[in-house]
């Protein structure tokens, strides 16, 4: 199941996509993502259909890939188009069986919903995959930056967030340790109601905890051995730097958006297949 | 002026209970006098809680001494608008390798040193990319840490050491986690560093082994200094290093024992070579 989800993970592959600014990528997607509830057309939703399939083109990210990211949704997304479609009032009934009544706006408003929702997915891990979890923790941290006037600790915690990326895959391993070193004592994990496994859970969450504090501490002193004091005064191997391809990217989003709301404002709303 | 120097240096840990309140202090350090010169290799031995790596941590201004003081070329430890410039000059690499990088990718840690010092990025960059040669990692520049072996994952740790330009490397225990060929991998760059950089090196150690290139020893018991000289004299005194629980390499082990049964070999035989050299020439 962990292994599934495609969100913030990081599909490595030399492309246009991979190259931008993550500050571009960050915000861009955020427009696309708001982008999505603008409209309620046909013709809205060919757009969006089209601009995301362009850039997953040339992000050179294989489809079965991205669609593997959405597996873990699915119980969400059926539940989503279920409520969608029995429980919207008004428009023509299709179909009735006793109370449950399917309507042609029930219909519509569950076949969008689910689009929007398969959308927000793809276009969110279309971005993490994309980047790498310090370029995206980077951009974060220069997208914030304005919060520092207003006494917000934007170095630190990006600066969080990297240890945290750094770390996730050490802690697993010792998970993985602890787990079979309990079991090798005879602690049973498998079976037993929810509650039960539950309870068998603190045996391996009371020493993975010891452990992370004790790594976390060597950790804070390493860091100060080699002169960490904070982010005043301190300089970026990488810093980020908009290139040309950056503000071509910005512009054609932009583009996108304003294409957009007009097709979501002067397309008629009731154009339907049905 | 010396690299490094300690004057009546005293540590002690607060012993606390169970509410946090002191209830006494623990000695961990004891009056240690210490100089190093600069270009020197200084190895401290000692068994566990002999007091080498509370030694290590003050050598880098992450304790400070509760009595006496500690000069790092020149600058006393003690002052807090030195301790910056300390842990500069005075690098340190740490026992557990993966509880010491701090980037994502290999290029990164080592750039982390020199990005907490200011340093302008297109010098950040030659730097890395001379440290990571300097300890023989840079093919590996763009690979995450994780993927590498407890060896290079030290490796990787000396060169954000030397990223910083330090006069002076501290390691404390490096090869502690490492399987033998980690500890060859590790002790080799640290050999070639040595030689190539003239950087003093003060390794802390419980392996005799790794002490035998040394320019001198230090044997620590308890907190303080109980013996003191070249790899050859400490090791010729077999019989005071068993009572401060060091293991002695096995060929002068093996020296030793043949000595006191009466065959006539030298004095403080370090490696099998040498040994074998030693029964050759009885011939």
């Amino acid at each position: 199941m962990i292994r599934d989800i495609t969100i913030g993970q990081y599909y490595p592959a030399d492309s246009i996509v991979h190259k931008l600014d993550p500050r571009v990528k960050i915000v861009c997607t955020m427009l696309y993502l708001i982008s999505l509830f603008m409209f309620r057309s046909v013709a809205g939703y060919a757009l969006c259909t089209v601009f995301l399939a362009v850039i997953i083109r040339l992000s050179k990210i294989p489809f079965k890939f991205i669609t593997k990211g959405l597996k873990p949704i699915i119980l969400l997304l059926m539940i989503t188009l279920v409520f969608n479609l029995f429980f919207t009032s008004g428009g023509n009934v299709l179909v009735s069986v006793r109370i449950l009544k399917i309507t042609d706006e029930g219909l519509r408003a569950s076949v969008y919903m689910g689009l929007r929702l398969v959308y927000l997915i793809v276009g969110s891990s279309l971005m993490t995959l994309t980047t790498t979890p310090n370029a995206l923790t980077d951009g974060i941290e220069s997208l914030l930056r304005p919060l520092n006037k207003i006494k917000v600790p934007v170095h630190e915690i990006a600066m969080m967030m990297s240890i945290a990326l750094r770390f996730i895959p050490i802690l697993l391993e010792e998970t993985d340790k602890i787990m079979k070193a309990q079991i090798a004592r005879g602690a049973d994990l498998e079976s037993g109601s929810i509650i039960e496994r539950a309870k068998s859970m603190i045996p391996i969450l009371v020493p993975l905890f010891v452990s992370a504090f004790r790594r976390a501490n060597d950790l804070a002193m390493a860091m100060e051995a080699r002169c960490y004091r904070g982010g005043d005064g301190r300089t970026k191997m990488k810093p980020l730097v908009y290139k040309r391809r950056d503000y071509v990217a910005y512009v054609i989003t932009i583009v996108y958006c304003i294409i957009l709301v007009l097709v979501g404002r002067y397309v008629p709303f009731k154009i339907w297949i049905f | 002026m010396s690299m490094i120097k300690t004057d009546k240096l005293i540590y002690e840990y607060a012993k606390l209970d169970d509410e946090g309140n002191v209830i006494g202090t623990n000695r961990a350090i004891d009056a240690v006098d210490l100089e190093v010169e600069p270009g020197q290799f200084v190895a401290i031995l000692g068994h566990n809680g002999s007091g080498k790596s509370t030694l290590a941590k003050q050598l880098n201004a992450i304790l400070t001494p509760t009595e006496g003081t500690v000069w790092v070329a020149g600058r006393n430890t003690k002052e807090p608008e030195n301790i910056w410039d300390v842990r500069q000059s005075a690098g340190m690499v740490f026992q557990n390798p993966d509880n010491q990088i701090i980037g994502t990718v290999v290029e990164e840690d080592v750039g982390f040193g020199p990005e907490n010092l200011g340093v302008p990025t297109d010098e950040i960059w030659t730097r890395v990319e001379e440290s990571l040669k300097k300890v023989g990692m840079i093919e590996y520049r763009h690979h995450s840490p994780n993927k590498l072996s407890g060896g290079q994952k030290q490796r990787v740790a000396i060169a954000g050491v030397i990223a910083m330009r330090p006069q002076c490397i501290v390691l404390d225990e490096p090869t502690a986690m490492l399987d033998p060929n980690g500890r060859k991998e590790v002790l080799r760059t640290v050999e070639e560093l040595r030689k190539k950089e003239k950087v003093t090196v003060i390794l802390i150690t419980h392996y005799m082994e790794e002490v035998v290139g040394a320019d001198r020893v230090i044997v620590m018991d308890k907190g303080s200094i109980v013996m003191e000289g070249s790899p050859k004299r400490i090791f010729s005194r077999v019989e005071e290093l068993k009572k401060y629980r060091l293991d002695v390499p096995q060929a002068t082990l093996l020296a030793y024992e043949l000595q006191k049964k009466g065959v006539k070999l030298p004095d403080g035989i370090l490696s099998t070579e040498e040994l074998v050299e030693a029964l050759c020439q009885l011939n």
